[in-house]
């Protein structure tokens, strides 16, 4: 899908969970998030992102919060399924 | 089966803890105080006669045929507006009553044509049964005195009305529809004008009906007791033979109606007395807004075709779902499982959704299944199960009888969801304090008899910043209800909570800045709200569609619980519902990551219950919601979609993307009654059938779910259900029902909150509001009493984030979008019915102030342009906007209000944000690039209808 895209939602998605205090209670939200509503597919697109940005390679704007809320709590989901 | 008349007890119920006896005809009675006599009589089986009473209004005692005798009192009160007193003797009968009565009878009767046969109300005219009642035999006065009906004095019949006619030469001014319009629907269309013998029923200022305020409710219709006030298809197909109780197809207040009909014809629909959501009442369009389920625009034959530049084939049944079943298969062989999804809609039945979503679970194997409340309700959906538990509204319609403070937020109740509207208005006629938080000046700020205490127009897109401004005022000024907090909620997420709205940035000086209202309202509104007694909110797609939409939704349920104001009757948290069945379609588990129960799909336990009922293994993943489905699309993963009721190509926002993605794909099947925009991209037409040809339940905002009743076949010989069943079993995967309460039965056996409900007990109860199971086994109209569905109640934070869509140099208005009355969401039913003189076309609102700025004027063409695209309509200059915005409906296609509207959506749920659009205004002289293209795509589509291809242009991309 269009990474784009995706990296909106997913900043979106940080934008919402960054006003709790607890940083890591934010990430362990945001990841969540994701995890719960987003297909397989889509968060596999968003960890190459992730992935990519470590590497020092291009992030498309993902913000920090989210990107290491993906590190840290989102599983590389199994191939099964779209 | 015969034509179900509901009894008149004459004059309203009374609830009263004190009982009062009395004797009438010589039996003793026992009614609550504040009955009246006439009430009392019809109680205790002694019919009164009576003209100007009737129990949906307050008694008025000007006809004077209801008089009875009172032991101890001097003269002949009427019984209608005699309350009863402890010991009473009433006799309503003798002969100088009788007297009396064919007195007052005859002077009626002597202004009265004596065309009773060939009379519209004949066999349904109370004016006809009182002259048997009270024995009329002659007329002494003769009929040839002055009179309202002979040809030298009658006035002709007022026909203006679509749906109505008014014939003065029948009426009898007991005044039943001016008290109609007042008390029911808060119109004050109707006046008495005129007075003795020249008073006759005037509308607005004397002018045709049309023309007047009245908005064609039908209340007033519904009230006459003669053919005076009249529905022209009674006039026209005379009275019906039958009648069967079913549920609007229209908004999410699901009135309940009786269906009048003649064999498989309506003749008209009434609104159901007993019906819980409505008591009695309608809008225009349920009430007369159904003559599109025959009009010759519906398809009743199956079709297919390979690609959408060529015409249409009619097939039979079986060939179109064996196409439909083989593609899809192919689709999923060729690019995987999860290449192919459907689509259900709020207008579809429980039952219907509830077969979608499992065919896409069962059979398809995947979790792309999805509805239209992803436009409209999800962030409720969301945000209410996040705060209280449970994603559904808290209370009943009648509730709002009890509140003592309401605050309406981006809703527009007398426009959208009219019947509450009127029910509101009632109880802000009695003294309900109103808080209004709107861009637009809606009715409810100021109509006759309401007027709003405050209106915080704010700039579209801010509404959490006032909502956080409003409890930051109820938290810093110690307005907080602390004791409900500590025993009902999360103790820690509140003291978070607190914290947060405390912050000076939330405080109304601050916010100030960005909604644009000033500090001194929202603080009065704050006080008004946490103070004033029971507080209500009810809100909208205001509220929800907007990239913040969740966290509004949760910002409400925060201030709910702050204040304490859930968990009885007056109070709560209301979400008004779009469409008749958003509530249902979102129950019966069409998002892609829940099952039925809002039960998630990663959920273990859920998944082996309907694993085991359905013999499958179901997908643990969550699959793609509808824009995600259009982004896959373009991306060439997901190619076939199996779309109910919805017609994406108009609703769905930046059309010209949507469009792009539905042309992308391999196999489009559309389950529709009209060859609706979305249509006109599909390779297979599977004729649908409308809310009078099948069976099922609808649920409506309050949770309660009502019968939809057969009244005529399907035209097209299969009912929705079984079209979906039949494409399951093409698939492979056999679904056996042998009529709807059977998936019904299927639902309650798998879902904890229906566990109670069937057909049966609905057909015994009327409607149900669930949870209905064993701990509630009659339903529960008030959610959260004792202690919040998920236990304790949690305050989420709900930080401002301003949306993307910002007014900037390029754009510098704000284009926010919203419906009318007369018109239905995108039209495709009210468009087909005489509802079009009330609105024939969508309009541009702009402020005067813009207005003069751009050079326009009323009525001149304007180019409407945002980044998605642009659109052209004509401009309606009004103060009702206010500087910077704009507004309008989307209500035609042609209007292209959606290839406005981006493609910006709700952080938590990708509810599009409609109700904020970064446009330029321009006056302009010709359609848009996009509109042209649009009308000849849909020319060549209607062409294909036909089955003709049109020389020399083989394709024309919209
Ligand atoms: S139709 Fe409704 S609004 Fe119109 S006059 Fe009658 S009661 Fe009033
Ligand atoms: S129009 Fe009907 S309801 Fe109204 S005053 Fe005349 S008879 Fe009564
Ligand atoms: S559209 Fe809504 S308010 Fe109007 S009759 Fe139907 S359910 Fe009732
Ligand atoms: S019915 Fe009582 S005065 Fe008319």
């Amino acid at each position: 899908m269009d990474i784009d895209n995706l990296v909106r939602m997913a900043n979106r998605i940080g934008d919402y969970f960054a006003a709790y205090p607890d940083q890591a209670e934010a990430q362990a939200a945001i990841a969540k998030h994701i995890q719960m509503f987003w297909t397989p597919q889509m968060r596999r697109e968003l960890l190459a992102c992730v992935a990519q940005g470590s590497e020092g390679g291009e992030t498309h704007g993902l913000h920090t919060l989210v990107a290491d809320a993906a590190r840290k709590h989102l599983a590389q989901p199994a191939t099964t399924g779209g | 089966m015969t034509i179900f008349r509901e009894p008149d007890y004459g004059t309203p119920k009374r609830t009263s803890s004190e009982m009062v006896t009395l004797v009438i005809d010589g039996d003793s009675v026992t009614v609550p105080a504040g009955t009246s006599v006439m009430r009392a009589a019809e109680l205790a089986g002694t019919r009164i006669p009576k003209l100007c009473a009737t129990d949906s209004l307050e008694p008025f005692g000007s006809c004077r045929l209801c008089l009875v005798e009172i032991e101890g009192r001097r003269g002949y009160p009427a019984s209608c507006t005699t309350p009863v007193e402890a010991g009473m003797v009433v006799r309503t009968q003798s002969a100088k009553l009788a007297e009396l009565r064919r007195g007052v009878m005859e002077l009626y009767i002597s202004d009265h044509p004596l065309d009773c046969l060939t009379c519209s109300a004949n066999g349904n005219c109370e004016l006809q049964d009182m002259a048997g009642v009270v024995g009329l035999r002659e007329v002494r006065y003769g009929m040839e005195g002055r009179n309202h009906f002979d040809k030298a004095s009658a006035v002709a019949p007022d026909v203006s009305n679509p749906y109505f006619a008014y014939d003065p030469a029948k009426c009898i001014v007991c005044n039943r529809c001016v008290r109609a319009c007042e008390e029911i629907q808060g119109t004050f269309a109707l006046t008495i004008s005129g007075r003795g013998f020249d008073s006759r029923v005037a509308a607005g200022t004397n002018q045709p009906f049309l023309e007047s305020e009245c908005v064609s409710c039908g209340a007033c219709v519904q009230a006459c007791p003669t053919a005076t006030l009249m529905e022209k298809s009674v006039i026209q197909m005379g009275q019906a033979e039958k009648s069967l109780i079913t549920t609007c197809a229209y908004c999410g207040v699901g009135c309940s109606f009786k269906a009048e009909v003649k064999g498989n014809e309506v003749v008209r629909m009434v609104p159901h007395k007993d019906g819980k959501a409505n008591m009695g009442h309608s809008c225009v369009k349920g009430r007369f807004a159904w003559g599109y389920a025959t009009h010759p625009d519906r398809i009743t034959t199956p079709m297919i075709r390979n690609t959408i530049d060529e015409p249409w084939r009619k097939v039979s049944w079986e060939e179109a779902i064996n196409h439909a079943a083989n593609e899809f298969r192919a689709i999923q062989a060729k690019y995987g499982r999860g290449a192919v999804g459907g689509i259900t809609s709020s207008r579809c039945t429980n039952e219907e959704t509830y077969l979608v979503q499992k065919l896409v679970r069962a059979a398809f194997g995947n979790n792309n299944v999805d509805t239209c409340a992803r436009v409209c309700h999800s962030p409720t959906g969301y945000g209410l199960k996040q705060t209280l538990g449970e994603s559904a509204g808290t209370q009943t319609f009648e509730s709002v009888l009890q509140a003592d403070v309401v605050m309406v937020i981006g809703a527009n109740p007398t426009e959208g969801h009219p019947v509450f509207g009127s029910l509101l208005k009632r109880r802000l006629r009695e003294g309900a304090k109103l808080i209004v938080i709107d861009p637009r000046s809606i009715e409810l700020v100021k109509t006759p008899h309401v007027q709003a205490d405050y209106h915080l127009k704010l700039m579209p897109g801010t509404n959490v910043a006032i909502a956080n401004a409003l409890a930051h005022v109820i938290v810093t000024e110690g307005l907080a209800n602390e004791a409900f907090v500590a025993e009902r909620c999360e103790d820690a997420a509140f003291r978070q909570w607190k914290e947060f709205v405390s912050r000076p940035e939330n405080a109304p000086e601050a916010t100030a800045a960005i909604t644009g209202v000033p500090a001194e309202a929202v603080r009065g509104a704050a006080r008004l709200y946490a103070t004033a007694g029971n507080g209500a909110i009810y809100y909208g797609l205001g509220v929800t569609e907007h990239s913040q939409g969740s966290t509004m939704v949760m910002a409400i349920a925060n201030l709910a619980m702050v204040t304490g104001n859930v968990g009885r009757m007056g109070v709560g948290v209301n979400p008004l519902r779009g469409q008749n069945n958003v509530q249902g379609s979102c129950d019966m588990g069409s998002f892609p990551h829940e099952l039925p129960g809002y039960r998630h799909v990663s959920d273990s336990t859920t998944r082996g219950l309907f694993e085991a009922a359905w013999g499958v293994s179901i997908d643990p993943e969550p699959g793609l919601r509808i824009p995600n489905m259009f982004e896959a699309a373009l991306d060439g993963s997901f190619l076939g979609i199996y779309i109910e009721g919805e017609d994406i190509a108009q609703s769905d926002p930046n059309t010209q993307h949507v469009e792009a993605a539905l042309r992308r794909m391999e196999c489009v099947v559309v389950q529709d009654i009209f060859l609706n925009e979305t249509a006109k991209y599909a390779h297979v037409f599977l004729p649908g059938a409308s809310f009078l040809e099948k069976d099922g339940t609808f649920t409506n905002a309050e949770r309660r779910i009502s019968r939809v009743r057969k009244v005529m076949p399907p035209l097209a010989g299969m009912a929705d259900w079984e079209v979906t069943c039949a494409l399951s079993k093409a698939l492979g995967y056999p679904m056996d029902y042998a009529h709807p309460s059977e998936i019904m039965d299927e639902i309650a056996r798998l879902t904890p909150t229906f566990h109670g409900v069937s057909f049966d007990k609905i057909d015994a109860l009327g409607s149900i509001q669930w949870p209905c199971n064993d701990e509630a086994p009659d339903g529960t109209p008030i959610m959260h009493v004792d202690h919040f569905v998920r236990g304790k109640g949690r305050f989420m934070l709900t930080a401002y984030v301003p949306t993307d869509e910002r007014a900037n140099k390029r754009y510098p208005l704000l284009l926010t979008t919203g419906r009318i009355l007369s018109q239905y969401n995108v039209g495709a039913q009210t468009r087909r019915t005489a509802n079009v003189v009330w609105h024939a076309e969508d309009r541009l609102e702009i402020h005067p102030h813009d207005a003069e700025e751009r050079g326009i004027a009323d009525g001149d063409w304007v180019g409407v342009a945002s980044r998605a695209g642009d659109t052209v309509l004509r401009a309606t200059v009004t103060g009702r906007v206010q500087p910077g915005v704009v507004y309008t409906t989307f209500h035609f296609p042609e209007s292209g209000a959606n290839v406005i509207t981006t493609d910006n959506s709700d952080w938590a749920t990708n509810c599009p944000e409609y109700k904020v659009t970064a446009v330029q205004v321009v006056k302009v002289s010709q359609p848009s690039d996009w509109q042209q293209r649009h009308r000849d795509f849909s020319a060549r589509q209607q062409a294909y209808l036909k089955g003709q291809r049109q020389p020399g242009k083989d394709r024309v991309d919209a």
